[in-house]
């Protein structure tokens, strides 16, 4: 009897159901007041946040697992997202009360503020006959004992983790002000084998560095992947057939197309927002400037002449402009010029070089790379102000920034004959910086937007 | 009530299972890469003799296949002339020969830069060997950036050697 009244709240809160989607719930509007977490500030006092296993109204085995093994998943990817933030503390297991499923919507308030909670993440998880979980996300304030945001997910056994990525997302932006950036993927390079004939293979991943597959095999050489905004295409460097370009990997067929056909070598492709088209790097008799292609394949356009390297360009968010590297000054330097290649404008000025820019998505930043006693992720603004350096590897390369550009994910490569490389992310304040745990080791990473459905 | 226990212990089994499965992200083998190849490999007769105009000829007629750039740079200094000289001389004299020239980088560039630093390095030696008479259209070119360093220290002497134009004769 106890669990039929929630049973019913929640079956009202989370119809209509859909398969194959995550279906968000009814958001109530967040009321003003109560928890904020500061971005800055949040760093060196990150928020006591309790995310306890998810209970189940009824274990039922699925083809993910049985469902309170999953409600436990669910609540240990939550925990691993906010916890990677660097902005939030959660409770350790130990510390964590036990949840029935009747208490989803009606939190033990008192318990969770003496165990050290300000924040409270639960909710339940569900098994559908159709072959899908519902799984319900509430965020609560355990001071002022009031709920601040929900939201329920209907969606794929297969795909739970999503559900976890999604209610991640709902308790950062209610609590930081800032853009989701859980619920999204990574395409990077996946690297085996010796240092002097690395195998490298096209991969997908969420942005945890978990549901990694491989899209290529590793008998060609592939770099420098990048996902489009609507994320069903990969444009990429391949080798094949000796002859260096670039390719377009249309994810739901599996099917690569060479987009820029008869050159020497093509290189560092880039989709403009809107996706019409590609900026890549082309090397004609020795000089590499940049050209723009329609995506779908076409007559390129050439954007810059000058006799230096331009290479490394990246679009501003609304399309209008584009960052890139030249060396025609003598030493590798950012450059701001119109997306049609006019009023180019040099940005950087600091000691040491400049290289493989990328503008934030939220506009505000462009990312680099500064070489200069090393490699370093640095940050500047789009007129060339406010330069920060945010690491200190020995060679930290390829900044790519997350959907909210809170985030960057680099590559960390190692000195010496053993020396590999791996993805590293950082904030903007530079004190939170972790490796990713990929399955090998890996380079190039292009952060994709927030996933739509 | 037994059903009910054997389901019970099966279900903390699978939550067992799933739970070992989700603390890593799944592991694919990795599948074998380009096997090594000597590109310069090869032109031996029955009886081992080197066959003339082969790539092996190329090889045993020229001071060396390779030649070596400073750091950024990409001028062919005294040593690369000399050297590239004799490469001129063994494809004038095989005029049906065509070749490859790769250009590398060494790992101190970041990776696109490499890109186009590699080009224009294998563009640099292929035009000094078109204007000692070798006709340009006999010669391609491929950059391999930083991708393949046949030094794989991280000192200068290795950067040293990686900073080169790779001349191969196909076949």
């Amino acid at each position: 009897m106890t669990l039929r009244l929630p049973l019913i709240a929640l079956a009202a809160l989370l119809a209509p159901v859909a398969h194959a989607q995550t279906q968000p719930a009814p958001t109530p509007t967040p009321t003003p007041g109560g928890l904020v977490v500061d971005v800055e500030g949040g760093i060196s006092a990150p928020m006591g946040i309790a995310i306890p296993p998810m209970p189940t109204p009824e274990v039922v085995a699925t083809a993910a697992g049985p469902t309170d093994a999953l409600g436990r998943q669910l609540a240990e990817v939550i925990t691993g997202d906010l916890k990677n933030s660097g902005l939030f503390k959660p409770l350790a297991s130990g510390q964590l009360l036990t949840v029935p499923f009747a208490e989803a919507t009606a939190p033990n308030y008192g318990g969770w503020s003496a165990a050290g909670a300000t924040a409270l993440v639960q909710g339940y998880v569900r098994a559908n006959g159709n072959g899908t979980l519902t799984v319900g996300c509430y965020l609560y304030d355990t001071a002022q004992q009031r709920e601040l945001a929900r939201q329920g997910y209907v969606l794929p056994f297969g795909e739970w983790r999503r559900a976890a990525h999604k209610c991640a997302d709902m308790v950062y932006t209610r609590l930081t002000g800032e853009g989701p950036y859980f619920d999204s993927r990574v395409v990077y390079v996946s690297e085996t084998g010796p240092k002097g004939k690395r195998v490298k293979r096209l991969a997908l991943m969420d942005q945890d560095g978990f549901n990694g597959r491989f899209l290529t095999n590793g008998q060609t050489i592939v770099l420098t992947p990048t996902l489009s905004r609507d994320q069903r295409r990969i444009a990429y460097l391949s080798y094949l057939d000796k002859k260096p370009t670039i390719y377009v990997y249309d994810i739901a067929s599996g099917r690569q197309t060479k987009l820029v056909t008869d050159v020497s070598l093509a290189f560092a492709p880039r989709f403009s927002p809107d996706g019409r088209w590609i900026l890549f790097s082309m090397a004609q008799n020795g000089n590499t400037d940049l050209y723009r292609i329609p995506a779908g394949g076409g007559q390129w356009q050439r954007l810059t002449t000058s006799p230096g390297i331009d290479t490394g360009g990246s679009y501003s968010p609304d399309g209008s402009r584009i960052v890139f590297e030249s060396d025609r000054s003598g030493a590798q330097q950012l450059y701001v010029m119109n997306a049609d290649g006019s009023n180019q404008q040099r940005i950087s000025f600091g000691n040491g070089r400049y290289a493989t820019p990328a503008w934030s998505p939220r506009g505000d930043l462009i990312a680099f790379t500064k070489i200069g006693g090393g490699f370093h992720v640095g940050i500047m603004s789009p007129s060339g102000g406010g330069e920060k350096i945010l690491t200190d590897g020995w060679q930290d390369e390829a900044p790519s920034w997350a959907p909210n550009g809170r985030v960057i994910m680099f590559f960390r490569s190692t000195e010496g004959g053993s020396g590999v490389a791996d993805l590293w992310s950082v904030d903007l304040t530079g004190v939170n910086e972790r490796r990713l745990p990929t399955p090998f080791d890996g380079s190039d990473p292009s952060w994709g937007p927030i996933r739509a459905d | 009530m037994a059903t009910k226990a054997t389901k019970l212990i099966l279900l903390a089994a699978l939550a067992a299972t799933a739970g070992c499965a989700s603390k890593r992200p799944p592991v694919l083998p990795p599948t074998a890469g380009e096997a090594p190849v000597d590109p310069n490999a090869g032109g031996y007769n029955g009886e081992g003799a080197v066959v003339p105009g082969s790539p092996q000829d190329f090889q045993r007629s020229v001071t060396s296949d390779t030649i070596h750039f400073a750091l950024d740079m990409y001028d062919i200094d005294a040593t690369s002339r000399s050297i590239l000289d004799t490469q001129a001389a063994w494809l004038l004299k095989w005029p049906d020969r065509r070749i490859t020239i790769e250009g590398h980088a060494d790992e101190r560039g970041t990776r696109e830069y490499n890109l186009a630093l590699g080009d224009r390095r294998a563009n640099a030696a292929k035009n000094y060997l078109a204007a000692r008479g070798v006709n340009p259209a006999r010669i391609t070119t491929i950059s391999y950036g930083k991708e393949r360093p046949v030094a794989l220290g991280s000192d200068e002497a290795s950067w040293a050697q990686n900073r080169r134009a790779v001349t191969i004769v196909l076949r």
